[in-house]
């Protein structure tokens, strides 16, 4: 039996290079191996190939030749993913997008842009600055993340708290279906007219299909930007001011607070000048017109003090705020500079709830004995609690473990989700029944397997296995 | 050692944000060409007990070591480290084929030495005069390339015709204010003589004694970069014991890629008991020419440069010392010269050490596109701090018929101080 496979893998590989070309197909060790996961750390596994196509139509000749030999096939962005989407099956071909980034066309007057799914998401912003527009969501990770990656994710970022998530941006799709026909769902139009199957296909993290072409929509670049740092000596004070900033009527376009912890690496990395003896920080932005985005900012900063501000500085000029922004995006980066192995939890709460929410994971993660450092979206409530551990731990990592599902019981009970935005992948399978019944669960199954029925594509992700 | 590796791999979390960074994953989209698919097989093969496979040499001689990842690497990773140590335990062992190592090796050595260096540059020139060929024998290059190649594109520069040594002792005009020392160097003594003599008749202007000692010999860097790191150590304890005599404020370097290496001597030495306090004091001292002018100015222009220049980034300065805004600053207070941005100007050209011969296919690749980048300025003259980067650079342009030249940002503030 073992034979078989390995006869077959050779003949698949042969046919992949007849079809793609040999530099587009990788097979040795240490090529496999550099495709051994994303930037999840608790799961490794290295694909048999790996495969690099440069258009649709390649990607469905291979999705078709591993369909022919049974071989699951696994697609893959930039591996900056957080869940283990991308982490391959084994005996697995991985089909990386990565080749395929290319800016299609950008329609200014409609504001719409086509991209292949491997352009990375700041991409998308450089090729349409120049028309005053820019594409909303941005994951921390934009500078190198993928749209195809973001889709299977329906990632969000800083500026989704007024702008939406991908779901809300993404109007068509060309995907290859698990049998390797391609299709397309939606459009450049608003309404998809039938079934709204990008809402389907959106954040169903590769397990539908392979997302190669997406048509954007594009969002007018705001007339004035200001930026806000609040800094605290009391977390609860920086909760408490996310809450009543909303609550004042204000809604900025990022409410992001950031913990000692992270701060002390984010100083050490960037040299920020952050207070060193702050307990956290809030970025708050508001845009939209001079005199509005002025008014918001001094409710905002009024609000902030109510709540126990030590000092509120606003970006003076945009440099100034790139900083700010760059301390924010690379913040959850700086954290390899305190442990060794990284966790980011994702779970989602109403906003309200933040204050009690944050403090049940401080307790928690006395509990457990973890160091839990936290750098996430305030204003939409997607906590983002950073675990530091050392993988090679056995018990530490047990601990880790049994503190992940705490967290996310606490968010599920607190009326949340168990993930914001970086999808369930393999980390949070079994956590979806914390979320969703049985039903529930079968109805998502019974969804999967008309797409794939096959279950050859990325396999083992998302759902608990029934 | 390993464990040093395997400490310093440890900071890498796998966030990918050194991705877009790196000029190979650039180029291939491949994960395997890439940093963190890089550090991966160094941590395989040092703390998993995976073999040194010639797939897993090819990906790590494939790195450039322009450690653009770090400056990207939001954790702090120190990659260049990483690949140091690794690099020296792929040549330590036998697992690279004897041929390739000998050769690498061979051409490393010629490099350092300047004699040889200059009579080899003398005898591939009149080759390619009397045949139109490669002067480097077939057989030799499929050696050192381990047989990706037949023929190389050689790294050009004019060479002076003949050369007296630099003066070891050179003061200051007007008043003294610091004595500095300047590496008079290997590839650098040979190829641009004439930056060394920019470099000397500026520090003398801004009130230096500049020494130059002539008895100084290769700092390692070619080596250490290469992976031979005990021959790199050696000759950086021998670079320790002949400055031991000499007093000065300032070790000014002109040439990124060894201004990279030596900045770590505190380092690299660190374990040294007999030279690691030496290598720290001594690497406190030593500083880029465009730091120290930036440092010491503003410099009172008495000409101008009237040119449109771009600047490029050396590796080794901007990603290997951090070194950005010195060079620009200074070239935008130069009169009449008018500073132009430059595509990707801190994307690595490809010539990277000994990269150019070694990785001939990737080095042209990234050539080209520098190319590309600079001719599309609309300058006419390419500014850079290092040697390695001015002759590659040169030939591209060369092969393209352009009239754009290239020059050292100190040659540039020279001409116009």
């Amino acid at each position: 039996m073992m034979l078989c496979t390995e006869i077959g893998l050779a003949q698949l590989e042969q046919e992949l290079a007849l079809a793609l070309g040999p530099d587009a197909v990788l097979s040795s060790p240490a090529d496999v191996l550099a495709y051994d996961g994303d930037a999840y750390p608790a799961a490794r596994q290295a694909p048999a190939l790996v495969t690099l196509p440069t258009c649709t139509e390649q990607v469905s000749t291979v999705v078709r030749l591993c369909n022919r030999y049974g071989t699951p096939f696994v697609p893959r962005g930039a591996g900056t993913g957080l869940s283990g989407g991308a982490t391959p099956s084994p005996g697995s071909v991985v089909i990386s997008l990565a080749r395929m980034n290319r800016v299609l066309e950008v329609d200014p007057e409609n504001r719409r842009a086509v991209v292949e799914a491997g352009c990375p998401n700041i991409a998308v912003s450089r090729a349409v600055e120049a028309y005053g527009l820019h594409y909303a969501p941005d994951p921390s990770s934009q500078t190198v993340c993928t749209i195809g990656g973001n889709i299977a994710e329906n990632a969000g970022g800083p500026h989704t708290l007024k702008y939406g998530v991908t779901v809300n941006h993404v109007l068509g799709v060309t995907m290859v279906l698990a049998d390797g026909s391609i299709v397309t769902a939606g459009g450049k139009a608003d309404d998809p007219g039938a079934f709204d199957l990008v809402g389907v296909i959106v954040g169903s993290e590769g397990t539908f299909g392979i997302v190669t072409e997406a048509t954007l929509r594009l969002t007018p670049l705001p007339q004035a930007v200001r930026t806000l740092l609040a800094i605290y000596d009391r977390v609860e004070s920086c909760t408490s001011s996310v809450v009543a900033i909303v609550g004042a009527g204000v809604l900025p376009c990022a409410l992001e607070m950031i913990d000692q912890t992270i701060l002390l690496a984010i100083e050490d990395a960037f040299q920020m000048g952050f207070p060193g003896d702050a307990r956290a920080v809030l970025t708050i932005e508001l845009d939209g017109s001079e005199a509005g985005s002025a008014e918001e900012a001094a409710i905002a900063r009024e609000v902030c003090l109510q709540h126990g501000a030590r000092e509120v500085r606003e970006a003076a000029t945009p440099e100034e705020r790139a900083r700010l922004w760059l301390a924010r995006k690379k913040g959850v980066g700086t954290t390899g500079r305190l442990a060794s192995t990284i966790v980011t939890q994702d779970g989602a709460i109403p906003r309200s709830r933040l204050p009690d929410v944050l403090s049940g994971i401080a307790e928690c993660a006395e509990r457990h004995r973890i160091r839990v450092c936290n750098i996430f979206h305030a204003g939409d409530g997607n906590l983002h609690p950073c675990v530091l551990y050392d993988q090679a731990d056995p018990d530490e990592s047990a601990r880790v473990h049994a503190f992940n599902e705490d967290v996310l019981r606490l968010c599920v009970e607190a009326g949340g989700t168990i993930t914001g935005e970086h999808g369930v992948g393999i980390e949070k399978r079994e956590a979806m029944r914390l979320m969703f019944s049985e039903p529930d669960l079968q109805l998502m199954h019974r969804l999967r397997e008309t797409f794939d029925p096959e279950g050859l594509c990325n396999p083992g992700k998302m759902l608990p296995c029934p | 050692m390993s464990d040093d590796l395997l400490s310093l791999a440890s900071r890498c979390i796998r966030c990918g944000f050194c991705q877009d960074a790196c000029p190979t994953y650039k180029l291939t989209a491949s994960e395997t060409a890439s940093p963190r698919g890089r550090i991966r097989l160094m941590v395989s093969v040092t703390g998993e007990g995976k073999s040194l496979t010639p797939d897993l040499i090819h990906a790590m001689d494939l790195c450039l070591g322009c450690r653009a990842c770090e400056t990207a690497c939001p954790s702090g990773v120190e990659y260049g480290r990483m690949l140091e140590i690794f690099r020296h335990r792929i040549e330590a062992s036998s697992a690279r084929p004897r041929v390739q190592h000998a050769s690498k090796a061979g051409l490393i050595a010629m490099m350092e030495r300047p004699a040889a260096f200059a009579a080899s540059l003398k005898i591939a020139a009149g080759a390619r005069r009397v045949s139109g060929n490669d002067p480097i024998p077939s057989p030799i290059v499929r050696a050192i390339t381990g047989g990706k190649a037949d023929q190389l594109l050689m790294p050009t520069a004019d060479l002076p015709e003949s050369t007296s040594p630099l003066p070891e002792i050179s003061p200051a005009s007007g008043k003294r204010r610091h004595t500095v020392a300047i590496l008079p160097g290997c590839v650098m003594q040979v190829l641009y003589d004439r930056v060394h003599r920019a470099t000397i008749r500026v520090l003398q202007k801004v009130g230096c004694d500049v020494l130059a000692p002539r008895a100084l010999g290769c700092c390692g860097a070619l080596d250490i970069h290469a992976g031979f790191l005990s021959s790199g150590l050696e000759r950086a304890r021998a670079f320790l014991r002949t400055l031991q005599t000499l007093d000065y404020d300032a070790f000014v370097v002109n040439s990124a890629g060894c201004g990279s290496t030596l900045t770590e001597y505190g380092d690299l030495l660190a374990d040294d008991p007999v030279h690691s306090y030496e290598a720290r004091t001594f690497a406190a001292k030593v500083v880029d020419i465009s730091t120290f002018l930036d440092d010491h100015g503003p410099l009172s222009f008495t000409g101008r440069f009237e040119r449109t220049v771009a600047y490029h980034h050396a590796c080794h300065l901007a990603h290997g010392q951090r070194v950005v805004e010195p060079p620009r600053r200074l070239l935008e207070q130069v009169p009449g010269l008018r500073l132009v941005p430059l595509a990707e100007s801190d994307l690595c050209c490809g010539s990277a050490g000994t990269y150019n011969i070694t990785q001939p296919d990737m080095a042209k690749r990234l050539l080209d596109r520098k190319v590309d980048n600079i001719l599309k300025t609309g300058a006419e003259i390419v500014a850079m701090g290092n040697p390695g980067c001015m002759a590659w650079i040169q030939t591209g342009l060369q092969e393209r018929g352009s009239a754009v030249r290239i020059m050292h940002t100190v040659e540039i503030v020279d001409a116009a101080l």
